[in-house]
Formats: structure tokens, sequence, C-alpha cells
């Protein structure tokens, strides 16, 4: 690696251990990647990982948070002090809702790291928007912009709809590039990594989130990291029905970047998405793949559905919405509950259209700030869940035990008044 | 014994029986980090565990908290002893590096061709190589006892 005289200062400790220690971990990263140099990035998205369930067992020696980040975020055998962070940062999926722990399940223990959590992030300038998606919360990136981004359905929708720039991060490279200000230039930082290896025409109508998620879980399957370009497409997808594309290919696959031709902004005309070259393989899809994909994800049986999962990557304004009207003057049944996720500042929105009010008068919940497969969050005794996502049906079963259905919205809660499954694939 | 050359990731050596799949692993929501084991269902490895193996596999997929997941197996005494993979992304490049296994990428022969789960691997991957006995270990490997 190529290090500035900056860098190399940095890295021999001219800023501090805790900078010194990230920028170690960029080179040993860059040397695994086979990357030549870094690049600044300005804006950065990672996880605060120490108040997450999962990794609870190996930090439960750890007394303070600057302990906890050392060693989860900068992979430190060493306690570190902390020093602010140098770039724009925002906080990805925090373990808990604010409001609405209690009927989460949430234990003392997960309420007080949270809080703990919540007095680093201020205190080293971690903006604590706990959400799977900045793009719908003030961190909208320009064209070209070199980020370094973790959460996978936000990556790839910075890089393929937006035209910004960065890889998928994991916990330590993004909290190093926090620190440091440079993440390696590598993959989707340089513009010869960006061109579609793979064709896709599209032969049936894309039409709403199931469709678009369905395409999403199909194609991530078939072309696991590859980058396609997809032509024959009627509609252009709308925010929500982008976000669900993205998140299910980065889901079954490891997508981190699409071209829809005359709609992406690296996506023109087809020769210019595939760089001028010929496309390594053509995919064809009909109804008949999506229906494959739609059997893939419906893993349940029992159809008493104990739960309902909307919001996954969180819902935008227009999704609540949606949910809203769909519930207005309707009943949840009794033995099922219904959860949706947004971002915080949208809730504040929705409180303020009034779509808060109609959800809690039907039973139902608008939650933020958490996700049931990050948080582990779960009504009392929930076995079978139904949710519009493909993301949080891969992962449901894996990470909670739970029997999935996957549908569109207006199967889901038609589901979750009747508290039956109801979901259909047409 | 088989000797395939490629590129080191990230540096050691490590020698341990093979677990080998031609799926990618999926790091959240696909392996279970307090026990190593791969639980994503329709993988065909579900169920069973990769701790104190050598992995062998296509890649990384998923979620970005794969590297995160790797690197709590690790510190839970479950991950593997080393990865050799076919498709270098940043999710494994980072979980290699915080995993502080010898990892490997970049084959003269594809090693999911000639490595099968039960065999033997050494990993050499300061210099570049591994060797594979094929059907388990042959011959009694010293081991170091404390004086």
């Amino acid at each position: 690696m190529n290090l500035t005289s900056e860098e190399q200062a940095m890295l021999d400790g001219a800023e501090g251990r805790a900078v010194a220690q990230a920028m170690s971990l960029l080179v040993r990263y860059g040397e695994a990647l086979g990357a030549e140099r870094l690049v600044e990035t300005r804006n950065v998205c990672g996880g605060s990982v120490g108040s997450l369930p999962n990794r609870r067992n190996v930090i439960a020696d750890l007394d303070t948070m600057d302990a906890v980040f050392s060693r989860m975020n900068l992979d430190s055998d060493e306690v570190l002090e902390i020093p602010p962070v140098k770039t724009m940062a925002y906080k990805l999926i925090e373990a808990m809702d604010p409001v609405h722990w209690e009927i989460q399940q949430v234990s003392e223990q997960t309420r007080e790291l949270v809080r703990k959590n919540a007095e680093f992030s201020d205190r080293v300038g971690i903006q604590r928007c706990n959400t799977c998606t900045p793009y719908q919360v003030g961190n909208v990136p320009t064209f070209g912009e070199h980020l370094a981004w973790m959460e996978s359905s936000a990556v790839v929708y910075a890089n393929s709809m937006l035209g910004a720039r960065s890889n998928v991060e994991g916990v330590q490279s993004a909290a190093s590039a926090m620190l440091t200000a440079r993440i390696p230039y590598w993959g989707k930082h340089m513009p010869e990594n960006r061109y579609a290896t793979h064709l896709v025409e599209v032969g049936c109508e894309i039409d709403g989130m199931m469709d678009w998620g369905l395409l999403g879980y199909y194609l991530g399957e078939v072309l696991q990291e590859n980058s396609p370009v997809l032509t024959g497409l009627k509609k252009n997808p709308d925010l929500k029905c982008a976000k669900h594309f993205g998140a299910a290919a980065a889901t079954s696959g490891g997508v981190e970047m699409y071209h829809l031709v005359g709609m992406t902004p690296e996506a023109p005309t087809l020769q210019a998405a595939l760089g001028n070259r010929p496309p390594t393989e053509t995919i064809r899809v009909t109804r008949k793949e999506l229906a494959l994909a739609y059997e893939h994800l419906n893993c349940a049986e029992r159809r008493d559905i104990d739960f309902i999962m909307l919001g996954c990557p969180h819902a935008s304004i227009e999704q609540v919405r949606i949910i809203a009207a769909l519930l207005d003057g309707k009943r949840i049944s009794q033995n099922t509950q219904l959860w949706i996720f947004t971002p915080r500042a949208l809730k504040s929105h929705a409180d303020i259209m009034g779509y808060t009010a109609i959800i809690e008068a039907a039973g139902a919940y608008l939650m933020t700030d958490t996700c049931p497969a990050l948080g582990r969050v779960l009504p009392t005794g929930a076995r079978t869940v139904a949710t519009d996502s493909c993301k949080q049906a891969h992962y449901l079963p894996a990470t909670l035990k739970l029997e999935t259905w996957f549908g569109s919205v207006e199967d889901c809660v038609r589901s979750g008044i009747s508290g039956r499954w109801e979901g259909t694939f047409q | 014994m088989l000797v395939l050359h490629g590129r080191r990731v990230v540096g050691g050596v490590a020698e341990g029986e093979a677990i080998v799949t031609s799926q990618a692993i999926s790091g959240f929501g696909g392996i279970d980090p307090m026990t190593g084991i791969v639980t994503e269902r329709r993988h065909e490895l579900c169920g069973q565990s990769f701790a104190g193996k050598v992995l062998v596999f296509r890649g990384a997929k998923g979620s970005s908290g794969w590297a995160g997941n790797f690197q709590t197996a690790r510190m839970a005494g479950v991950g593997p002893l080393a990865i050799l993979f076919n498709e270098m992304t940043t999710k494994i490049a980072l979980g290699a590096v915080v995993m502080r296994v010898p990892a490997m990428t970049r084959f003269d022969t594809d090693p999911l061709t000639v490595i099968a789960s039960g065999d033997w691997v050494r990993v050499d991957a300061d210099a570049g190589f591994i060797e594979v006995h094929k059907g388990g270990r042959s011959d009694p490997v010293e081991h170091c006892s404390p004086a």
C-alpha cells in the first residue's frame, strides 16, 4: 500500500493510538484486498455493535464504551481512548425502540447498553439516526462521492440509484474510516469496476414492491456479487421499490450495484452500462422465476400468524401512508401483533400527518431505531411471522427460528386483521 | 499430496481438517457466531460447524455484518483455523483480517474441485501455498509440548 505522508503520520501515531490502530486496520484490510492506496471519504455509515444481542457474550467483561469500541469496532486488544470522529458519521440500526421497548421484551441490560451507546455516540460525534436507510433521513450522497458505508441495502442504493461510490464496508472498516477519513481505493470506488457484467432481460411486468423484491431475490442468488444491467422494464422503480429490490439482491447474493437502462445515473444506454464490453452472461426473467423466489421465501406451514413485520429496510413515509390507509378503521386480530419499522425522523412526520394515530387505533405499532433480525425484538410467544420484505423473510428463520411467510403489503395487513395467512402469488 | 499455489490475503501458517462448500456463506444471519455452526436455511453446510477447521468456500455474501460475525466467532473460540476462498470481496477481506487466521485466494487450481471435506490441509499463507492430504491426515503430526 502506498500511503501519503499524512496517512503515514496517522499510522505512526501522530494523532493518537486510536487513529493509529484505525489506520493500521485499514492498511491490513487494503493489503488483503490487493488495494494500492487509500481514498479520502467524508461520509461514513457504521454500526455500534456493542448493544446488539448476538455480540453480548464477547463484551461481558468490558465496562466502558471506549473499551467496547476498541475491541469490536477497531479490533484492538487494548482499550483505546476514542477521539471525536473526523467525518460525517451515521449510526445504523440499534437494539430497541425508544418507546415500545417493553412490548419488544427488551431486557434491562440492553436498555443500559443502548443508553451508554447513545452517550458514547454523542461524545464522539456519531449521528444517532439508528436506521438502515440513511438516505431517507438526510444523508443523500452526491454523484461520484466516495463513501464508506455499511449496510448492504444502503450501499447498493447509493451506488446504483445515486451514482455515489461505496463498497460494502464492515463494522471495523467503517469505524476506522470515521477516525481517519480514509478507506481502501478498491472495488466500486474505481470507475472500471462499476460497469455491469451480466445482462438481465426482463420479460414480464415488474410493478410494486413485491415484484421488485422477488426480482431482486431471484437475481441475487443467480448473480452472487456480480453487477447486472436490466432491460425490458416498462416502469421506473420509485424509492420504495428500489429499496426492496437492492435489499433483496444483496441478501440472497452480494449485489453491490445494478444498472437500469435509461433510469439509473450510470446507464444512459445499454452500452454505457456495460462499458462497451459484451456481457459475460445473459439471464432471462419471467413470472416463472419470480414464482420460484416466492416459493423459496415461504418456508412456513402454520397458517396462524402471531406477528406481522413491515418496514425492512425501514419504511419510507409513503409506505407508512399506504399501511395507515390499509389499517384505517380496521382492527388487528387479537392473536396477532403488527409492527411497522421506520426511521425516527419519519415517525415524527407520521405523527404530524396523523398516520401514527390511525395505526395505533388499529392495534398496530409504528416503531423506530431497530428491527427484529438485528435487535432480536419480538412479540411474546411469536412462532409464525409474515413480512413484505424478502430480506427479513430470508433472515428470520435463521436468526430467530421463526416460520416465515412472505407476501405483498396488502396480503400482510389483511392477514394481520384475520390472524390467518392469506397471501398468494399471482 | 497435492500442492496449490495462491495469493496471501492474511499471513500465517495453520493446518487442520477441511470443511468445503461451493456456496457462498452469509456472516450475519448465516452462521451462529457463538457456536460456529452454519444456520442458513437451504445452505449445504446448514447444521455443520467450521470451528477449528480449514474453511474452503466460494466467498462471502449478504449483510455487511459479515466481518463482525466472524470476529465474534473468533472471540468465542469457534472461528476457522484458516480460510481459502475464490471470490474476493470487501466482506471477506475485512473478515479475514479480524478473524486473524491465515487466508488465501487466487489459486492456480480451483480448491473447490480438489479439496473435499475431511481432507487434511496445511496452509502456509506467508509462502503462498497449501498442501492437501486427501482423505485426512496420513502421517502423525508432531506437536510441540511445553518444556
